[in-house]
């Protein structure tokens, strides 16, 4: 069973005017693969991870996510679905204020029904990507590079079957970036499926597969052939 | 769903510190309505154990007589404007007789007016009152000089007064007053004696008259009537047996055949009916004013929607993140909604502290100006407070939190 199978899937907008963001697009993407879409500005991209993230709905076409038809559940249905086998990273990172790094790795437990123990489980996440120091900070006391770590902990801690990644590197500098990027290749190598929207051939290239989309359609899908292993060090030089 | 409070009660403490002078004015409007109402509440229970311990203080062994036509289900008939002039000193004297009304101890007769009192340049205009040398007997009261008079000097139209310790410090100052003579609507009186300090009973003062024999106020007047009539009977229970006792007397001799009541031109009320009456009226004033000071409540709710809806419009994002991490609609109506209620209850908190203290003043007040003050503040008042304040949380929170949890996540995440 595929974990993402899309099927001449198509997003329209209609206020005043017509806007068709995605037109009957179909791919299908295998658990443990990391796939980059990318493609210019307005081309679709984020509609169509939206859709694929459970956050939108698709105006036509068929999605089926682990099996089920995505089309047939209802809000609450999806919110369940997210908060168990979806994680998110934004460019724009998306923590709480006002709230420490920890509160912020534990919130998606609070919307589920997972007995586990929520801090002890949140800190794993963390020390995973090196935050283990910064478990009582606010999140208006670390940096970028650090806040998207934090988000990518939030995103793991209820072991999603996808992480999604919405430009996860558009607002750090190379240096932070990096880091980010060498986290998700390692989260991929310990089986995580990964999908990356980035409009940077360099970042792109850190993952497995390449969908190119142009105006709303999917121009290309091709496998990477020199897979970039990410090396922090040469990106500070 | 714990977990969920916790978290929601967190949240809402955070945004609320974080718009501490909006959250406070906001506030401000619950504290006050909630604070109003425990202090109307707790100043009108005052009153009525005021009133209620003064009638107690007189005995709940007393008969009133007062002449009209009156039915229980509108105590104010009687009250028509015009002076009913059926009773007489006569019917007094007839209820004192033992053979007819066994359990009489006394009855005292009035017949009220105003009067002008003068002594040497002096003048004092207060209430006379023509009553009985029985009056002692009946409402009790003790002097301070001098004697009450007595019923020779009732039935021979004496031209004596006893003074109201006010009046007494009004006309004589420091000098002595027994003795002396005094003008009162130009007739000489002597003054025989002067009442000790009583206050007020059931809204009369009883420092401010003058009293002088009944058959002399009435000449004085010209009338030949009197305003009601007072009896004391043994104990309360032989209050209803007296009742009829007196029913009986006055109707025949004020020649009234129909024994049912129906036309009878007198009524007979006793202390305890005048215990309900009073309870009855000050509790219906009591809610009224109640129910006065919580419509601000209203007002501070639309305060608590206004702060909500600044509230969700400012947290937009986080909605939308929320809901992206898999909150469902009620989690985000319930985060909000336990947000309005939380303000509104630390509100009716804060206003039940401020208005017990104001009516703990009020009773220190009352004592230090002698009344027999009841400090009270009912549990339910309290209750009543709380239950009102979150219910304006939970009624004016309701729209801005369902607004709330209806906001599209993609939308809400883009909103700027
Ligand atoms: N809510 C919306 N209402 C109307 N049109 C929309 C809406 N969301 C997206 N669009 C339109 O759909 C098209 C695709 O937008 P989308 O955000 O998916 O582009 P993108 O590829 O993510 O671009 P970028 O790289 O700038 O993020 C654009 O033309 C955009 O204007
Ligand atoms: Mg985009």
């Amino acid at each position: 069973m595929s974990l993402i199978e899309v099927k001449n899937l198509k997003r329209t907008f209609e206020d005043g005017v017509k806007t068709y963001a995605l037109k009957d697009t179909s791919f299908v993407i295998e658990k443990g693969e990391f796939v980059a879409i990318m493609g210019p500005s307005g081309s679709g991209k984020s509609t169509l991870m939206h859709i694929l993230g459970l956050l939108d709905r698709a105006s036509g076409g068929k999605f089926i996510f682990n099996g089920k038809d995505v089309s047939k559940l209802d809000d609450n249905e999806l919110a369940s679905l997210r908060n168990e086998e979806i994680g998110f990273v934004f460019q724009s990172f998306n923590l709480l204020q006002r709230t420490t790094v920890l509160d912020n790795v534990i919130l998606p437990l609070i919307y589920s029904d997972n007995k586990i123990n929520a801090k002890k489980r949140a800190e794993e996440v963390l020390e995973s990507v090196g935050l283990s120091h910064r478990l009582d900070h606010y999140t208006n006391q670390i940096s970028g590079g650090e806040k998207q770590r934090v988000a990518i902990a939030r995103a793991l801690v209820n072991k999603a079957s996808v992480i999604f990644a919405d430009e996860p590197t558009g607002n750090l500098d190379s240096k932070s970036g990096a880091q980010i990027m060498k986290i998700l290749q390692r989260l991929n190598d310990d089986g995580n499926t990964i999908i990356l929207v980035t409009h940077e051939t360099y970042t792109a290239e850190c993952a497995k597969r390449i969908l190119k989309m142009k105006d709303g359609e999917l121009v290309s899908d091709e496998k990477v052939v020199n897979r970039r292993k990410v090396n922090v060090e040469d990106v500070i030089k | 769903m714990f977990k969920t409070l916790i978290q929601s009660v967190k949240i809402a403490t955070t945004s609320l510190l974080s718009n501490k002078i909006q959250s406070f004015l906001t506030m401000l409007g619950i504290v006050i309505g909630v604070a109003s109402v425990i202090v109307i509440m707790s100043i009108g229970s005052g009153v009525q154990s005021l009133i209620l311990s003064e009638i107690k203080n007189l005995g709940t062994n007393l008969i009133a007589v007062i002449p009209g036509h009156g039915d229980d289900e509108d105590p104010f008939a009687s009250m028509g404007g015009f002076a009913v002039t059926t009773l007489t000193y006569d019917d007094a004297v007839a209820l004192r007789n033992k053979q007819d009304v066994p359990n009489v101890i006394a009855v005292a007769a009035y017949s009220r007016g105003f009067g002008t009192a003068e002594w040497k340049s002096e003048t004092y205009s207060t209430s006379l009152t023509g009553t009985t040398a029985s009056h002692i007997d009946v409402m009790g009261g003790e002097l301070k000089e001098g004697r009450f008079f007595n019923s020779e000097e009732e039935n021979r139209f004496s031209r004596v007064a006893v003074l109201g310790n006010d009046v007494r410090d009004e006309l004589f100052g420091q000098s002595d007053s027994v003795g002396q003579k005094i003008k009162v609507n130009d007739y000489t009186f002597d003054v025989i004696g002067v009442m000790e300090e009583r206050g007020v009973v059931i809204m009369e003062d009883y420092d401010d008259q003058i009293f002088i024999p009944i058959k002399t106020a009435q000449r004085m007047m010209g009338v030949n009537y009197v305003g009601f009539i007072r009896i004391k009977v043994n104990s309360e229970e032989d209050i209803p047996q007296t009742e009829e006792d007196v029913k009986a007397i006055l109707r025949e001799r004020h020649n009234i055949n129909d024994r049912s009541g129906g036309k009878d031109d007198f009524m007979v009320k006793n202390t305890a009916e005048a215990l309900d009456m009073i309870t009855e009226i000050t509790d219906s004033l009591r809610y009224f004013l109640a129910i006065m000071a919580a419509m601000s409540l209203v007002v501070g709710g639309i305060g608590i929607m206004n702060i909500m809806f600044i509230s969700v419009t400012e947290r937009t994002r986080e909605v939308g993140l929320r809901k992206a991490l898999g909150a469902k609609n009620f989690h985000v109506l319930g985060q909000f909604l336990v947000e309005a209620i939380f303000v509104t209850l630390i509100g009716g908190i804060i206003g039940i502290i401020f208005g017990v203290a104001i009516s703990f003043f009020i009773t220190i007040g009352a004592h230090l100006l002698g009344y027999e003050w009841d400090f009270i503040i009912s549990l339910g008042s309290v209750v009543l407070a709380l239950v009102v304040s979150s219910g304006v949380g939970l009624f004016f929170g309701f729209y801005p939190a369902f607004k709330a949890s209806k906001l599209n996540p993609i939308k809400a995440l883009r909103y700027e």
